[in-house]
């Protein structure tokens, strides 16, 4: 990975500022996470409409860095490490976005939850340890990117394992409630609905953390075994 | 160097070194060229990518105190192009070439690209005339220029010009064409124009290409190699040594780094 000076300042400062507007991308999107479980255990209402309401700033985001991204192919024909750079990034807005768009999810239905008032906190703790691994997911993956760590980005993938284990502990869990009282399906639907949405910010950290070894390695490691990807992160 | 076995060399440069005198221009290069492929040299100015094109067509041995080392083997006779006994001249027919500023020479259309094959003996007219149309077609200007064969070469534009260039170099039926940056003094459509030949070209011959140009030489080419300071550095397939370059030097040069 080259990390010497463009002849040109100006293409320098053009990546720079696309970087560092990824990073604070990823800050408001990992903020948006932590007040949606905050609000999903506690109920604040404050919580939920920060979350829904930064939704417009993280599309903006999206919509300018992609712009970016158009602004710096077209000026300066990247090739090799930057090439990647450029492609890895456009990619990740997505994938922040889509993060942002979950986060919104989370809180809209714990916002439903909280005004039936059903299904207290029996699982409560469930999501917010959960939601605490995605959210450290994306912490390390934000983390990889800007270091340029393929070893961390390496690391995050195998966390998204972790998760999907943890969601299917979740589900079997939730069945086994609406079984013995019917009561609480809508609510456990709407759990389970929320369990998926921090099922799926893995999911986004993990391709997130692939376009980092991207990036670092110029190998795409999207749909490859683990023990394949951990190899060429290492090497 | 990796070359793949699959597909069938045209040429093989063995342990190449060049001297304008003292100075060594060229220090032991191996490399392949692949048949009916498109190559690429990029580097620097001064790194000997247009030195190492010569050495196909024998231009160094118009000076004196020019020195060659080493073997380029053509194929498929297994000739060195640059043993003592061989005929520049014939290899000249062989291994065609064209120069970055179009050079037509002063005369009209026609003899412009009849004129290899008079050096070569052809006297029968009508083979001269199929063949110049034949090239013509090849460069992709015969219908531009049909209906005045016979006027003055330089009343075409530069594009054509260099078409007719290109036309010229395909008279004589060469094997590898020899490109020396032929864009760098044209217009873009021009430009468009003569890469879209190119890729036409690779259908029937073998193309060793010199540019200044990166993104053209990712456009055109199926191999690139880069030079630095009469060394090849890396050589490989054009897509994976732009988007992902084994060699940090070359990473260096293609991403603007170079200092």
């Amino acid at each position: 990975m080259t990390t010497s000076e463009h002849l040109s300042k100006q293409f320098d400062a053009d990546l720079e500022s696309l970087r560092s507007h990824v990073l604070q991308m990823g800050g408001l999107v990992e903020s948006q996470i932590l007040a949606a479980i905050e609000g999903f255990a506690t109920g604040n209402r404050e919580l939920f409409e920060r979350v829904i309401n930064s939704e417009p700033r993280v599309n903006g985001y999206e919509v300018t860095i992609d712009g970016q991204c158009s602004h710096t192919i077209v000026k300066r024909q990247p090739a090799a490490s930057d090439l990647r750079m450029i492609m890895a990034i456009s990619k990740t807005v997505t994938d922040l976005e889509r993060i942002g768009d979950e986060a919104e999810k989370i809180a809209r239905m714990s916002m439903q939850i909280h005004e039936r008032d059903r299904l207290k906190a029996q699982r409560f703790g469930e999501i917010r340890h959960v939601g605490n691994i995605a959210v450290q997911m994306l912490r390390q993956a934000l983390d990889a990117f800007a270091r340029l760590d393929a070893a961390q980005a390496a690391q995050v993938v195998r966390e998204d394992a972790t998760l999907d284990d943890e969601f299917r502990s979740i589900l079997r869990q939730l069945i086994t409630f609406m079984m013995e009282d019917p009561r609480t399906i809508s609510s456990a639907l709407e759990i389970v609905w929320i369990a998926k949405a921090i099922e799926r910010i893995g999911d986004h950290a993990k391709n997130m953390a692939e376009n980092v070894i991207y990036i670092v390695k110029g190998t795409d490691v999207r749909h490859t075994r683990f023990e394949d990807l951990e190899r060429e992160a290492k090497s | 160097m990796q070359v793949q076995a699959q597909l069938a060399l045209k040429a093989e440069v063995r342990g190449l070194s060049f001297h304008y005198g003292e100075v060594r221009a060229l220090k032991d290069i191996n490399m392949a060229l692949h048949e009916k492929q498109v190559t690429a040299l990029i580097g620097p100015s001064g790194c000997g990518k247009s030195t190492f094109l010569r050495c196909f067509n024998r231009m160094h041995d118009l000076y004196p105190g020019n020195r060659y080392e080493g073997d380029i083997v053509f194929h498929p006779d297994g000739l060195n192009l640059l043993g003592k006994d061989v005929d520049p001249i014939e290899v000249r027919m062989r291994i065609s070439m064209v120069f970055q500023k179009p050079n037509p020479f002063p005369k009209s259309i026609f003899e412009n690209v009849a004129y290899g094959l008079r050096v070569r003996g052809e006297r029968n007219r009508r083979n001269v005339e199929e063949k110049v149309e034949q090239a013509l077609r090849g460069a992709a200007l015969w219908d531009e220029v049909k209906d005045r064969l016979h006027q003055l070469a330089f009343n075409l534009s530069g594009g054509q010009q260099q078409r007719m260039c290109i036309a010229r170099a395909l008279a004589t039926e060469p094997e590898i064409l020899l490109f020396d940056e032929p864009t760098s003094a044209l217009d873009p459509i021009a430009t468009a124009s003569i890469e879209e030949l190119i890729h036409e070209l690779k259908q029937k011959v073998t193309i060793l290409i010199v540019t200044h140009n990166m993104q053209q030489a990712a456009r055109v080419s199926d191999y690139t190699a880069y030079m630095y300071l009469g060394e090849l550095i890396e050589f490989g397939i054009t897509d994976d040594l732009f988007i992902k370059p084994k060699m940090k030097q070359t990473e260096d040069y293609i991403t603007g780094r170079f200092g």
